[in-house]
């Protein structure tokens, strides 16, 4: 499913933190997706989950309720049969897991402008972490800013150029507390990226600082 | 006698082809155990991980159509549907998945392919066994979820660099497999 060349890969420990169940939902949204675009990270995320397996295989054991097997055919039969062969997924811009959350494809997704034809729209995922669409158009920037914890920035769409390099479909970039940057959407076309945070991002000028809370960017 | 991990893939395919009980009772007899021990592991209390054992090997059952032997060994698949299911349960929130893949142009999976990376995955145990104990320890915390992941990025004790000639090799074998 590797659309253009993906230069911009994810972190073992990301890797690892992602097949432990261990990352916020808003993460674990943004590792799901490029992993959706980028055959190398999948093949990288199946090492880790074997890792799992090993962890799981060599575990202890627990005995079991007596009549379990039972209960648990019980269970199949009453269970909801699942449709044998998944629908296949038209492919739109967006990858499944983002589809899910948007209840759609990109067409779908509910703008809200926030200045500068800078649009977001925010994803349901829990509170320990935010995640959000981030539509950029052709040229424009994001306002210049710093990260307190760790930003994880996945373009779907278009590319942007920050201090740090040119990301195009699938990179992503991982920014943490020293990267200060002002991404700055190619020329060629309007940029959609998925952006994962866990901590509020620190702007650098006056008017995006009075704004955040109304944006909860 | 132990059965090795071929044993299990094959049950596995017995009952993603013909729905047969008996190996699913087999399967049953050995992980449902091991996934009940990690949820307790994991937190929740012995009530709650019989139930969630249960409910993963019911998940084992109806999703057996997905099962890849060339992507996965049963353990790791077991794994991924029990992690899952702790986080829906004790976290109460999501973990989205990756897409799918498509169906590859061959129907039928390539038997030796599914073999090595069967062995690779026995073999990445003996690595995990062969560990120092605290090197051990670290990576079992993690997969139980014993530790958050901040503590994942900054543990220094992590022995990904030891094993990971072993990771290497799995790698090398997925590959390969999803060519």
């Amino acid at each position: 499913m590797t659309m253009h060349d993906i230069n911009h890969h994810l972190t073992d420990k990301l890797l690892m933190a992602y097949s432990a169940g261990a990352l916020p939902e808003a993460f674990s949204l943004a590792v799901a997706t490029h992993v959706s675009m980028c055959d190398e990270c999948r093949a990288r995320l199946g090492a880790y989950e074997s890792l799992g397996g090993a962890v799981l295989e060599r575990a202890d054991t627990v005995a079991m309720a007596p009549d379990s097997l039972d209960v648990t055919m019980a269970r199949i039969r009453n269970g909801a049969p699942v449709v044998n062969t998944p629908a296949p997924h038209k492919r739109g811009v967006l990858p499944a897991p983002l589809c899910d959350y948007v209840g759609g494809d990109l067409a779908d997704v509910r703008w809200r402008s926030i200045g500068m034809g800078v649009k977001q729209a925010i994803l349901p995922t829990s509170r320990d972490a935010t995640a959000r669409l981030l539509f950029i158009p052709a040229g424009a920037a994001v306002p210049d800013h710093g990260h307190r914890g760790t930003e994880l920035t996945l373009v779907l769409q278009g590319a942007f150029v920050d201090e740090t390099d040119r990301y195009g479909p699938g990179d992503i970039e991982i920014a943490d507390e020293d990267l200060h940057h002002m991404p700055v959407a190619d020329i060629g076309a309007d940029c959609i990226c998925l952006a994962a945070t866990d901590a509020p991002l620190r702007f650098r000028g006056m008017i995006p600082r009075l704004a955040q809370p109304f944006l909860r960017i | 006698m132990t059965r090795g991990q071929d044993a299990w893939v094959t049950s596995m395919i017995a009952v993603r082809d013909a729905r047969d009980e008996a190996a699913f009772a087999r399967l049953f007899g050995h992980f449902a155990p091991r996934v009940k021990a990690f949820l307790m592991r994991s937190g929740a209390d012995a009530t709650l991980a019989e139930e969630c054992a249960q409910e993963t090997m019911a998940t084992l059952w109806h999703k057996a159509h997905l099962f890849d032997p060339n992507r996965a060994s049963v353990a790791t698949w077991i794994f991924t549907i029990a992690r899952n299911r702790r986080i829906d349960v004790l976290r109460r929130t999501r973990h989205p998945e990756p897409e799918d893949l498509p169906w590859g142009p061959e129907p039928e999976p390539d038997q030796a392919d599914a073999l090595a990376l069967q062995q690779e995955s026995k073999q990445l145990g003996e690595a995990l066994a062969a560990l120092p104990e605290k090197q051990r320890v670290l990576i079992e915390k993690a997969y139980f979820g014993d530790l958050t992941h901040s503590e994942i990025a900054t543990e220094t004790g992590l022995p990904l660099g030891t094993i990971k000639s072993r990771i290497r090799l799995a790698l090398d074998r997925l590959r390969h497999a999803m060519k």
